[in-house]
């Protein structure tokens, strides 16, 4: 019966996974080509792999603002989640939290052209008002990007705390650990996977995120996304390609690297059960 | 025992006239709409090993959380060793929980899980070492120190977690279900053990749970709970022996409850008009003559046999076997009486048959008799 089946669902795996991967592919054999016009094919070559090394100090700027900006917004959505996560989670009930839960996951189904267009407003009238931000870049667009995955961060935190339930907290309370003990060496340590993942998600966003930060970028601060869409503007470009390819790649080397951890983690896992198992008197 | 009533306050291990360790006067914690305990009164003593038997939602768990600190009560107080606990939360209360589920730090050894509560009070790291080694020593866990958790089986999970709980000498010691999470054998064992250890430490008990055999096991004296309330308190023979009403009767063991009339009401007997015949009682109760009560039989307290009965008197019936019920160290016998009505009676299988059957088996004519102390008369 299986037999059968397997080839049509082997087909339509092929076709999937293709429908994917093959842009990708071309996108990686056409960082090796030669000549400039993209879709002309005229021999291999690293011409634009030392291009962008050697050549493009802009490229190389968009990178690093991106990757600060995603640095320090990744650690404070993670920190301002986590206290909304414990407030929503924690605390009970207490007034206007239905509203304060609504409001938290806003962001969430908002549109990015609103959300970004509403900052660009509050950024401007500010500095009318109070001369801050003086000008637009780093400062507006990390403010910008914690709004929004802030959110991200609450949900995944959330969901981690109602998992692992209140019972380990309360046993920390019961031997005598006062409320912040309880939260440092109790909550926290449960909380790790969550944290981690909420910061990387919240990294990947704010290093994904084109919408929102051009509406609150100013001259002269282009974020990675925002320089790789202003050239192909001006039409596809070997070395953007060369860029994308170096992207992929190292996408690539986090997933394989997060793939032996969980699978070392699999193992010791394992090892306890069976650990475990021979004890029973 | 029929003014037991009053019991709840009339503390029964004051030996050397001391305060109670616990007292619990007026509790009542709700939940929204649902009332989980109402109104309860409670004084335990130093050493005792007392358990709260009751089903699930009967309010006892929340009780025991009160006295941990975890939930506080609408109304009444509760006093540990004299202190008023309103205010108190729960990490400064001298009492230590058992968890169901044990809860153990997933992240810590075992040598930190039970090392945790002592941290907490700065205590000097060599003495934290010591009473940590020297607990672990009393559970027989000190080769597993450096394990996590996780790496535990489930009994070795159990004594970690009475150990943690143990090793700041609390006034009061707290387990909500201890054994609930063990497999049948190892809780048997297991509650020896930890009945045991409490006579060691001297530690006072409260052990909530839904196992009667296990609170009957395990406590000096007991509480019967339903909806929020104390149906009975006294020792597991008092509550066995000596039920209150049909509630404690039913939950408590097995017993076969049918209503009777009195019809005599002597000075030392009381004899009661019921579908058994007549139950004549020797001692104890008094209920005046006319009136409708309860009778409750236990299965264990009536003897089973073939042979006809040699005179005629109350305290005796006969019927016909309608079911066996083999439970390999006693069976049960479902006995249908000539009126109809069935009657549960177990009888030890004290001789190992030459043949493969029992001597009483399916429509077998049965005779039964009892002890002029063995029938419960119940006025509710």
């Amino acid at each position: 019966m299986y037999g059968k089946r397997s080839r049509f669902l082997t087909i339509m795996l092929s076709i999937g996974l293709a429908f994917f991967y093959i842009p990708m592919i071309l996108l990686v054999i056409y960082s090796f080509n030669y000549s400039k016009l993209v879709p002309v094919w005229s021999g291999w070559s690293i011409r634009w792999y030392e291009k962008l090394l050697f050549d493009s100090p802009d490229v190389w700027a968009a990178v690093s603002l991106s990757l600060k900006i995603a640095f320090v917004n990744a650690t404070f959505a993670t920190l301002l989640g986590t206290l909304a996560a414990l407030v929503m989670v924690r605390f009970g009930r207490f007034k206007g939290r239905t509203l304060f839960g609504g409001m938290l996951v806003a962001p969430l189904v908002m549109p990015e052209v609103i959300t970004g267009l509403s900052l660009l407003v509050l950024f401007i009238s500010l500095k009318e008002a109070i001369g801050w931000p003086a000008e637009r870049g780093f400062t507006t667009i990390t403010i910008a990007h914690i709004t929004f995955s802030m959110a991200y961060v609450a949900v995944t935190v959330q969901a981690r705390l109602t998992g692992v339930g209140q019972t380990l907290e309360e046993a920390a309370a019961d031997l005598g650990a006062k409320p912040f003990k309880v939260l440092t060496a109790i909550t926290i340590p449960q909380l790790t996977p969550a944290l981690i993942s909420g910061w990387l998600l919240a990294f990947t966003l704010s290093l994904d995120d084109l919408v929102i930060a051009s509406f609150v970028t100013g001259p002269g601060a282009n974020t990675l996304p925002i320089l790789i869409f202003s050239r192909i503007r001006l039409g596809l470009r070997p070395d953007i390609n060369a860029l994308a390819t170096i992207i992929i790649l190292f996408v690539a080397i986090c997933v394989a690297i997060a793939a032996i951890l969980m699978f070392r983690q699999h193992r010791r896992d394992l090892r306890d059960q069976q650990l475990a198992a021979g004890e029973d008197a | 025992m029929a003014d037991a009533q009053s019991a709840p306050t009339t503390p029964i291990h004051d030996q050397n006239g001391s305060e109670p360790i616990v007292q619990i006067r007026g509790v009542t914690k709700k939940f929204g709409d649902v009332t989980a305990v109402e109104n309860v009164d409670l004084d335990i003593m130093q050493g005792e090993l007392f358990c709260l038997l009751g089903g699930s939602g009967c309010g006892k768990s929340t009780l025991l959380r009160m006295l941990a600190g975890f939930e506080f009560p609408e109304s009444g107080s509760i006093n540990i060793d004299g202190v008023n606990m309103s205010d108190v939360p729960a990490f400064e209360r001298p009492t230590n929980m058992m968890f169901q589920s044990y809860a153990l730090f997933p992240h810590m050894s075992v040598e930190k899980n039970v090392a945790f509560g002592l941290e907490q009070d700065k205590i000097a790291k060599a003495e934290i070492e010591d009473r940590v080694h020297e607990i672990l020593k009393l559970v027989e866990l000190e080769d597993y120190k450096k394990r996590k958790p996780q790496q535990l089986s489930g009994g070795q999970r159990q004594r970690v977690a009475l150990a943690r709980s143990l090793v700041k000498e609390p006034k009061l010691l707290l387990l909500d279900e201890p054994l609930a999470a063990l497999d049948k054998k190892l809780r048997k064992q297991t509650q020896f053990e930890l009945a045991n250890i409490q006579e060691q430490v001297g530690v006072t008990f409260i052990v909530v749970t839904h196992d009667q055999e296990e609170a009957m096991t395990l406590s000096t004296r007991m509480a019967v709970m339903d909806k929020g309330r104390f149906i009975q308190i006294g020792t597991p023979t008092e509550i066995y022996e000596f039920p209150e009403t049909r509630f404690v009767a039913d939950f408590i063991g097995s017993a076969n409850i049918m209503p009777g009339k009195v019809t005599e009401n002597g000075a030392d007997h009381i004899r009661v008009a019921t579908d058994l015949g007549e139950v004549y009682v020797d001692h104890g109760h008094t209920f005046a003559e006319g009136s409708q009560i309860w009778v409750a039989l236990r299965p264990e307290k009536i003897y089973l046999t073939t042979s006809p009965h040699e005179t005629a008197g109350p305290n005796q019936t006969e019927g016909m076997v309608d079911d066996i019920g083999y439970l390999g160290e006693t069976s049960l016998y479902k006995v249908r009486l000539t009126n109809g009505e069935i009657i549960d009676v177990t009888a030890p299988n004290l001789i190992r048959p030459k043949t493969r059957t029992h001597g009483i088996t399916w429509k077998d004519k049965v005779y039964l008799r009892w002890e002029p102390s063995s029938a419960m008369l119940l006025g509710s």
